[in-house]
C-alpha cells in the first residue's frame, strides 16, 4: 500500500478533488459519485438489460422497481461492505421471480452488467489518472465481485429450496400401495425410480402387508421409463422380504427395453415371477387368491 | 447349556406345536430352544410347528440359521414348519444381509400359519 500511497501523492497535484483523501476515502467518494448519478445510471443500466433480452419476465414497471430497488442495495453494499441486507433482499426477489420461469443466467446476467456500467463510469470520472483508476478498482472491484456472487449464489439456493420441496411433495405421492381386493395389494409405480424412492417403496409395500394382511402384491412398472443396476437389485431384495412376511409378489409391465438392461446386468431374476401387463398380473393374483372372476353376459348391457 | 426359565413358549394345539419367542434369544438360548422343541415333536408326534417371532425386532444371521437348522430337523422328525411374523424392518435386514430362510415357509401371521399347516402337513389320511 505503501509505493500506492506515494503514487497517489503524485496524482493529487493534478487531482484537486482528491486532495488529502487517503485510501480509506476513496470508497465513500466513489458511492457518493454513484449516489450522484443515479438516475442516469440506473437507466443505462435497464437499457443495456434490455439489449441483452435478459429479464422478458418481467414489465417495464416492474424492471423500474426492481432495478431501482438493486441499484439502491448495490451502491449500499459497496458503502457498508455488509451483504446481509443484500442477501435477505435477493432471496426476496428470486422468490417472487423464480415462479416465472426467471433463469440463473439472467439474474448474473443482469448483476454483471451493473457492474459493468458502474465500472465503466468510474472509467469515465477517474479517466485522467491511470494510478487513481486503479486504486478506485481496487476499492471498487472486491466489493462489486462479493454482490455479484452474492446475488447469484442467493438464487441457486433459492431455487433449489424449491426443488427440494417439490421432491419432497413428489415423493409423498410417488409410491401408493392400494388394496384392490381383500389380501391383493398394487403398487403402480409412475416415473424414474432412483435409489430414494426404491428405499420408500419397500418400506411401504413391507408396511402394507401387514396392515392389510396381503397375500398377494402386484407391482407394476408400466409407468418407469428405466431401472438401473441398483434398483433392480433393491426390487429383488423388497420381492425376498415380502415373501418373509408371508406375500408373493408378482412384478407386471417390464418394459422390452428394461427387459433387456435387466439380463444384460445379470440381476438374478429367477425368483421373480413377472407377468406382461398389469391386467395378467390381476388375473394371475387372483387365481393365487382362489377368486374366479366371471362375465355375466345378461348384465354386461 | 442354559438351564433357566425358558424364554420360549412351546405349546400345543392339535398336531402342531406353536412356539413364541418372546425377547430376543442369546445364542445359547437359541441352542436350549432348539433341543426342547425337537424333544417337543416327537413327544406330541406333532405334524407342524409354528415358529412366531413378532415380537422380535432384531434376528441375527446365528438367529435366522438356527431358525432354519430347526425346520430342517423338524422335517426330518416328520413335522412341517412354518415361520411367522417377522417384520417388515426385520424381513428387509434379513435380506439385506444375505441371511434366507432357505427352503422354509414364511408366513404372515400365526392365524395364516395355521392356515397354511391345514394344506400342507399331511394330515390327509392321518386323522
Amino acid at each position: 500500500m505503501t509505493d500506492r500511497s506515494s503514487d497517489g501523492e503524485q496524482v493529487m497535484a493534478d487531482f484537486p478533488t482528491l486532495d488529502a483523501e487517503d485510501e480509506d476515502q476513496l470508497l465513500p467518494q466513489l458511492v457518493s459519485h454513484l449516489r450522484e448519478h443515479r438516475t442516469r445510471l440506473r437507466q443505462e443500466w435497464e437499457m443495456r438489460i434490455q439489449d441483452a433480452h435478459l429479464l422478458h419476465a418481467m414489465t417495464p414497471q416492474e424492471m423500474a422497481a426492481e432495478t431501482t430497488s438493486v441499484y439502491d442495495n448495490y451502491v449500499e453494499v459497496l458503502e457498508t461492505g455488509s451483504v446481509e441486507a443484500l442477501q435477505h433482499y435477493a432471496r426476496d426477489l428470486s422468490e417472487r421471480i423464480i415462479p416465472r420461469g426467471v433463469e440463473t443466467h439472467e439474474v448474473v446476467g443482469i448483476v454483471l452488467l451493473l457492474r459493468d456500467v458502474l465500472a465503466r463510469s468510474l472509467f469515465e470520472k477517474y479517466q485522467g489518472s491511470f494510478s487513481l483508476l486503479n486504486r478506485v478498482l481496487d476499492a471498487y472491484e472486491p466489493a462489486a465481485n462479493r454482490i455479484a456472487n452474492t446475488v447469484a449464489v442467493s438464487f441457486v439456493d433459492e431455487r433449489e429450496r424449491v426443488i427440494r420441496q417439490q421432491q419432497d411433495s413428489i415423493r409423498e405421492l410417488s409410491t401408493p400401495v392400494l388394496p384392490v381386493r381383500e389380501r391383493l395389494l398394487i403398487l403402480p409405480i409412475i416415473g424414474v425410480l432412483d435409489t430414494e424412492r426404491a428405499r420408500q417403496l419397500t418400506e411401504q409395500l413391507l408396511s402394507g402387508i401387514r396392515t392389510h394382511r396381503a397375500k398377494v402384491v402386484v407391482i407394476d412398472i408400466t409407468g418407469s421409463p428405466d431401472v438401473d443396476e441398483a434398483v433392480a437389485n433393491h426390487l429383488v431384495r423388497t420381492v425376498d422380504a415380502s415373501r418373509l412376511m408371508g406375500a408373493s409378489v408378482i412384478i407386471t409391465g417390464l418394459s422390452p427395453e428394461i427387459a433387456q438392461t435387466l439380463v444384460t446386468i445379470g440381476v438374478d431374476l429367477s425368483k421373480m415371477n413377472t407377468i406382461g401387463d398389469l391386467q395378467g398380473g390381476l388375473e394371475e393374483a387372483e387365481r393365487l387368491l382362489g377368486y374366479r372372476v366371471t362375465k355375466q353376459e345378461e348384465l354386461a348391457e | 447349556m442354559d438351564t433357566g426359565p425358558a424364554l420360549v413358549s412351546i405349546l400345543r394345539q392339535g398336531p402342531y406345536l406353536i412356539a413364541s419367542i418372546h425377547t430376543a434369544l442369546d445364542d445359547s438360548q437359541l441352542v436350549r430352544f432348539q433341543r426342547d422343541l425337537i424333544d417337543r415333536i416327537g413327544e406330541h408326534r406333532s405334524r407342524g410347528v409354528i415358529i412366531d417371532v413378532a415380537a422380535l425386532d432384531v434376528l441375527d444371521s446365528f438367529g435366522s440359521r438356527t431358525l432354519r437348522n430347526i425346520a430342517e430337523m423338524a422335517r426330518l422328525r416328520g413335522a412341517v414348519t412354518v415361520i411367522v411374523g417377522i417384520q417388515p424392518d426385520v424381513a428387509f435386514a434379513m435380506v439385506l444381509l444375505g441371511m434366507d430362510t432357505g427352503t422354509v415357509h414364511t408366513a404372515l401371521d400365526l392365524e395364516e400359519g395355521l392356515a397354511y399347516l391345514a394344506t400342507h402337513a399331511g394330515l390327509g389320511g392321518a386323522r
